[in-house]
């Protein structure tokens, strides 16, 4: 009796901690351990540790808002959102006609995300609109759309009637820059709010609160009434249509919420870097934040704020890692390689998974 | 008659608004560009010889029901690795294409095989992690041609190699090489240079697509195309079936990736493949293919089309606006603009398709009940 119930503890305890590996993932594993030995090696090869965290911090901040935005789609049911650069668009548009309006300093932050919303919430109304006719079929075709949008834009960015002196080409005086410079303008508006610097280490306050800001709200939004109905339609549809729900509006909702993230990701995204950057550069944007948050334990229809945060700190810490610690330890740049494969063979880890619900 | 005849054109207009679509664009664009007939008739032989062998290698994947297959990008990376040895070890003309063609073979095999076996983890989107494979194999493929090829395969020659001491520079000359399979045979007509050995490689590659539809296995991924469920239970293998397609498909790609890259003369080490996958699938798509069927004539319906309207864009984008770089993304806009359309016409014929066999069972079960009665 006794003998079996310690064999019946014994089990449990293997068993848990396998559950735990099977349900936090190998690939997962593999990337936090590589992330953690990135950081033990660091100091040895001579990279400064509080540079180095202080970077990771940085860049975190930089991204977190953009992959805060995949998870009310991956909620409701439409997988992960790889039209992203739809989103990133608005936040462009927002972003240049601030600056063509003539907002300078803070301002201009805070006309860029009101002028942005009209774009995202028309531009997410209308993908959103299109994903409820595919339904089944949304991840390819938010890539497409996604890309389409980009190369439409690196049109229109060279046929809109921007004048400002600082946007446009200095010898045509017309058609936007590639890399347009934000000092002046809204360039690290959040991150220089509240700074802490102690020594080599810099936290951007301004930016992390931002952030928390915002995913509070989604965290918050996700237990309302409508956030609930939101999840419900994404684990069963059928179910949630049952229970009154109606699961088009739903989805289109999800749709909208996370291309107006998407816009304000990038906002924040530009203030910490410094830069706008416009033509093919939001066109790869997608896919980071896609493995970010699924290097955070999201799957394709699951996903949690905690997953956002741990994600992306995951992600950004190789992305920032690598190059410094591979450099000094091999004398070989492979920092590269080696995000293609982590991001790449996340989503496709992610994409390979049996899900339920979906479909 | 009449009602019948107007409904046939509008049926007509509404399967192939693509290719109309396309007719359209070209008709206004080519006598903006400005182009003479000959310089444009020229041109499109050229890139029909140079891209259709490998568009053909997305005929088999959609035959087998796996959709528009992303992974061709494997295949051509196959190729290009071929072709970087082959030019290491000094082999030009039609040897090092013969060559290229066969070390390409095994990386193929490997590489179709790995994404055979993924896609079968994934169905039902095949499609984005076909998409997602190229991007996974591309960092891969750097790891080998960047890092690999110098200290562990061995690269003799400097002229390819990076000047640190390994890798591989962002171009490998072909000039030996360049244009040899198009060259040897060619005739002249009125200006027009038609490469005929390519074209007769083509042709051998249309008769073996041809023919291998009616053999057994050819039979057996429409099948599994069809209906997956029906044909396992008909005892057909779809794992095995899926993952062959997948194989051939990336061989064929290696294969169209020497062809391809003989006629440009060099190899851009590091982008060459990328852009295929892309540029292959949009032209199959002007063509009037779709997800789930696709024909020999799309795809030199397709490559002409699509190339006509790559070559005139931006010369006639230049004078339309003064600015040619307008027409270089007008050009990309479309590329991405006709694969994306493509996509959500397919999905929402796919969702009609399925209300209505849903309709058509009620009203079996309704008539059925009716019987009964």
């Amino acid at each position: 009796m006794n003998e079996s119930l310690a064999d019946r503890n014994n089990y449990t305890v293997r068993d848990r901690v396998k559950s735990m590996i099977a349900n936090f993932g190998l690939p997962r594993l593999i990337i936090a351990a590589f992330l953690l030995l990135l950081f033990i090696a660091a100091p040895f090869v001579g990279a400064d540790f509080w540079t180095q965290i202080s970077n990771t911090i940085n860049r975190f901040s930089w991204n977190a808002v953009m992959v805060l935005a995949m998870v009310p789609m991956i909620h409701s049911g439409c997988g992960l959102n790889f039209g992203l650069p739809l989103g990133i668009i608005s936040g462009l548009l927002g972003a240049t006609l601030s600056i063509e309006f003539g907002f300078t300093g803070p301002m201009s932050f805070v006309m860029a995300i009101l002028i942005a919303t009209p774009f995202a919430l028309l531009l997410g109304a209308g993908y959103g609109w299109l994903l409820n006719k595919i339904k089944g079929g949304e991840m390819m075709i938010a890539t497409y759309v996604g890309f389409s949008s980009v190369s439409f834009m690196c049109m229109m960015w060279l046929l809109l009637p921007y004048h400002s002196p600082t946007m446009v080409w200095g010898f045509a005086g017309k058609g936007l820059r590639t890399t347009i410079s934000l000092e002046g303008f809204y360039d690290k508006v959040l991150a220089g709010f509240l700074q802490i610097r102690i020594g080599n280490l810099s936290i951007p306050t301004g930016t992390l609160l931002f952030f928390a800001l915002l995913a509070f709200l989604m965290w918050a939004f996700l237990h309302t009434k409508t956030g609930t109905a939101m999840t419900a339609v994404g684990s069963n549809p059928t179910f949630a249509r049952a229970a009154g729900v109606n699961v088009d509006r739903m989805r289109l909702l999800s749709v909208v919420m996370s291309t107006w993230l998407a816009a304000i990701g990038i906002l924040v995204y530009e203030q910490g870097f410094g830069f706008i950057q416009l033509y093919m550069a939001p066109f790869y944007m997608a896919l980071p934040a896609v493995s970010a948050i699924l290097i955070g334990g999201a799957s394709v229809n699951k996903a949690s704020i905690a997953n956002v945060i741990i994600g992306t700190f995951l992600f950004q810490g190789i992305v920032t890692m690598t190059p410094t610690v591979m450099n000094n330890m091999i004398h070989m740049d492979m920092s590269e390689v080696i995000r293609v494969v982590a991001s790449q063979g996340m989503i496709l880890y992610a994409l390979t998974r049996k899900t339920e619900g979906t479909k | 008659m009449n009602n019948g005849f107007g409904k046939k054109i509008r049926n007509f207009i509404f399967d192939n608004t693509v290719p109309l679509m396309f007719v359209l664009i070209c008709a206004v664009c080519i006598p903006l560009s400005g182009f003479s007939f000959s310089y444009l008739l020229n041109e499109i032989v050229t890139r029909m010889g140079r891209n259709i062998f490998l568009i053909l290698c997305l005929l088999i994947p959609i035959m087998a029901g796996m959709g528009l297959n992303f992974g061709m990008t494997l295949g051509a990376m196959a190729g290009e690795i071929a072709l970087i040895l082959v030019s290491d070890w000094q082999i030009w003309g039609i040897p090092g294409v013969v060559l290229a063609m066969i070390l390409s073979i095994p990386i193929s095999v490997l590489l179709g095989y790995f994404c055979g076996k993924i896609l079968n983890m994934a169905k039902g989107r095949e499609m984005i992690t076909s998409y997602i494979i190229s991007f996974f194999m591309n960092g891969i493929y750097q790891l080998i041609v960047l890092y690999m090829m110098g200290p562990i395969i061995p690269i003799k020659h400097s002229s390819i190699k990076l000047p640190r001491g390994y890798g591989i520079r962002n171009t490998v000359s072909l000039l030996n090489m360049r244009q040899c399979l198009d060259n040897l045979l060619a005739v002249r007509i009125g200006g027009v240079k038609i490469p005929v050995l390519t074209f007769m490689i083509i042709g051998v590659l249309c008769l073996f697509i041809i023919w291998f539809r009616k053999t057994k296995l050819g039979q057996d991924m429409r099948a599994v195309g069809q209906d997956m469920n029906v044909a396992r239970d008909a005892g057909i293998q779809v794992e095995r079936t899926r993952i062959i397609s997948m194989i051939m498909s990336t061989v064929l790609a290696g294969f169209g990736m020497v062809i391809y890259l003989q006629n440009m003369g060099n190899i851009a080490t590091y982008s060459s493949h990328s852009q295929i996958g892309m540029f292959c699938i949009a032209a199959l798509l002007v063509g009037g293919a779709s997800v789930d069927k696709a024909s020999i004539g799309n795809v030199f319906l397709g490559v002409i089309l699509f190339h006509t309207m790559f070559i005139v864009a931006p010369k006639a984008g230049a004078q339309i606006t003064g600015d040619s770089m307008i027409g270089e993304y007008f050009r990309v806009f479309v590329s991405y603009g006709v694969i994306t359309v493509s996509l959500i016409m397919y999905e929402t014929k796919k969702r009609k398709n399925k209300s209505l066999v849903g309709q058509q069972l009620a009203q079996a079960q309704k008539e059925e009940a009716k019987a009964h009665e």
